[in-house]
């Protein structure tokens, strides 16, 4: 397997994550390396093999449904980039 | 009047609580000896992201004030430092990345409480990789940890601030996280003793997530003993951690003294091939060889399938990654870009400029093997390879109590001389990367030195809920040895 440059633009578009024309080549050189890797586990049959998603293998506890948390919205938008009457804003989505 | 205490440079948990309860120190006195240390040799190690005098001053006075009421536990009054990814209220939580370098945080992660609950006094906040990915402590937007045994070596990662403060002695024990070996492998190259517990034993709650399915908290101290300690604070169930099992509490240093007479101790032969260095081959049959002078029996095991541990951590872990690092996103908490055409150009640059390149690939492979098409090529069957090795665990422990072998396969590298090859870095994990597939508890102590000087750690692995067991066969050890007194000779000149 190996990425094409239009792959890792793909990739990156998902991630949201901004990569410049420049760095498309040595990007896509590290993660072809980094897969290299991983498709040695491609050789290994794991037919009839149960996947394993968590080790202790619990499910979920369910709780009362009541309200278990106070409102600390001024502590919590304390924090936030850009913050107007109680909401977090961001640019324009609908027109 | 007594005279003015001094910290002995070895001073562990279990001395300093014992001078705070006679009355020979105060917190007070204590945390300012401490910060004294630090402001003169930290300028050169680079093990903290923050310290805030002022803050850390007034826990030490409350801790007195406990005290004087007659409230004080084991720790009240003793410093510690926490890694930066727990959250900590009113102290910058940065992860070691830009992205969250102006987080102050609004709560406090439940390790952090349990340890202000018992008194433990903050010292500061502990450099680290960012968000937990690295081997070496090389990727952390605050610039690199040094080596406090060799300032041209890496101390380790992803907990290298906690690992090089305590073995530096500016701290007496550290807070820390494990996805891959990142208390063990840090602890190992610097010195000092560290242990991950079982998956689920300590809250995750307020641990900025990496991986979730493999991400455990645990302390790094100087002795087995000092872990035991710490682990009696920082263990137990947590609502709040969907994952946090329900498990009576225990009290860790309850085995301690046990005789290792007949224990069955697994060599596993993997970890003895190819790849693993002389030095630290000689390091870990020297420490063999005391454990059986202490009347354990050493028996061969066999983990098959140890190598495929690579390829399927280096899945699973950037799969979890890249959907826990979604969160960030400029909007609500972190970094934001200061120029943006519209949202979806305000993501992208505003997570291309506050991620580091490490970061970034992790999450750029993780996008891919979780994107349509590719699930069960990659992730689901990471997830099945993660059973096989798994149950190389299950099977070595119906013939040993415990596992030792190595941490890594060679003793700290110097700085730079990996950061252009992230396979060989990756490559560098071997020997702990399974311990959290199979959600295992995992430990490191100091065994010994190589050829330059720098240390080497001896790992020991149990089965679930063995940590006690762990802690006994470590502290017997540190009986017999003197591995774990070392210091390395530092001066602020």
């Amino acid at each position: 397997m190996s990425l094409t440059h239009q792959d890792v633009a793909r990739i990156a578009k998902l991630a949201r994550i901004a990569v410049t024309h420049d760095e498309i080549e040595s990007v896509g050189a590290q993660l072809n390396t980094i897969f290299g890797l991983i498709e040695k586990m491609q050789a290994v049959n794991t037919d009839g093999i149960e996947p394993m998603a968590h080790p202790q293998e619990v499910s979920l506890r369910l709780r009362d449904d009541v309200v278990t948390e106070v409102n600390q919205r001024e502590a919590f938008q304390a924090v936030a980039p850009q913050v107007e009457g109680g909401l977090f804003l961001v640019p324009k989505v609908i027109e | 009047m007594r005279g003015k205490y001094e910290i002995m440079i070895n001073s562990t948990l279990k001395m300093l609580s014992g001078d705070l309860a006679a009355g020979k120190v105060s917190a007070e006195e204590l945390a300012k000896q401490y910060l004294q240390r630090i402001d003169a040799l930290n300028p050169q190690l680079n093990a903290f992201i923050s310290l805030d005098h002022e803050r850390t001053l007034a826990e030490a006075r409350a801790a007195d004030a406990r005290r004087a009421r007659g409230e004080a536990g084991v720790l009240t009054g003793v410093p510690l430092v926490h890694k930066d990814i727990f959250c900590q209220q009113g102290w910058k939580t940065s992860c070691g990345s830009r992205m969250l370098d102006n987080f102050v945080s609004p709560y406090d992660a439940t390790v952090v409480e349990r340890c202000a609950k018992a008194g433990l006094v903050t010292l500061g906040r502990a450099n680290m990789d960012e968000f937990a990915m690295g081997s070496s402590n090389e990727n952390s937007w605050y610039g690199a940890v040094k080596n406090p045994w060799d300032l041209t070596a890496i101390p380790g990662g992803s907990s290298g601030g906690s690992a090089a403060a305590v073995a530096a002695r500016l701290a007496p024990v550290a807070t820390a996280t494990d996805t891959g070996g990142s208390i063990r492998q840090p602890a190992s190259h610097c010195g000092v003793t560290g242990i991950k517990p079982t998956y689920g034993v300590v809250s995750r709650f307020g641990m900025v997530a990496f991986a979730s399915s493999l991400d455990q908290g645990g302390p790094i101290a100087q002795t087995a003993e000092d872990c035991a300690l710490m682990l009696n604070v920082m263990a137990g169930f947590d609502a709040r951690d969907s994952t946090s099992l329900e498990r009576a509490g225990e009290d860790y240093t309850r085995d301690l003294d046990q005789s290792l007479e007949g224990l069955r101790i697994g060599l596993p032969r993997e970890y003895f091939a190819e790849g693993l260095s002389a030095d630290v081959a000689r390091v870990i049959d020297d420490a063999v060889a005391e454990f059986r002078k202490l009347g354990a029996e050493i028996v061969e095991i066999s983990l098959p399938n140890t190598e495929l541990s690579i390829p399927a951590y280096y899945v699973i872990a950037p799969a979890e990654a890249s959907s826990n690092l979604s969160r960030f996103d400029g909007v609500r908490y972190g970094h934001r870009a200061s120029e943006y055409r519209d949202l979806a150009d305000m993501y992208e640059k505003s997570r291309a400029e506050g991620f580091g390149s490490e970061v970034k690939r992790r999450i750029m492979v993780g996008t891919y093997v979780l994107s349509h098409g590719y699930y069960d090529a990659y992730y689901l069957k990471a997830q099945k390879i993660r059973r096989l090795v798994s149950n190389d665990f299950q099977d070595a422990f119906r013939e040993c109590d415990v596992i030792l072998g190595p941490v890594a396969p060679t003793a700290a590298f110097n700085i730079g001389e990996k950061s252009g090859d992230q396979v060989q870095m990756y490559l560098s994990d071997i020997y702990t990367l399974s311990v959290n597939l199979a959600g295992l508890p995992g430990m490191s102590v100091p065994a010994g030195f190589d050829g330059q000087g720098r240390p080497v750690g001896l790992q020991i692995i149990g089965n679930y809920f063995a940590e006690a067991k762990m802690l006994n066969v470590a502290h017997r050890f540190q009986q017999v040895t003197d591995w774990h007194t070392r210091a390395p000779a530092l001066s602020s000149d």
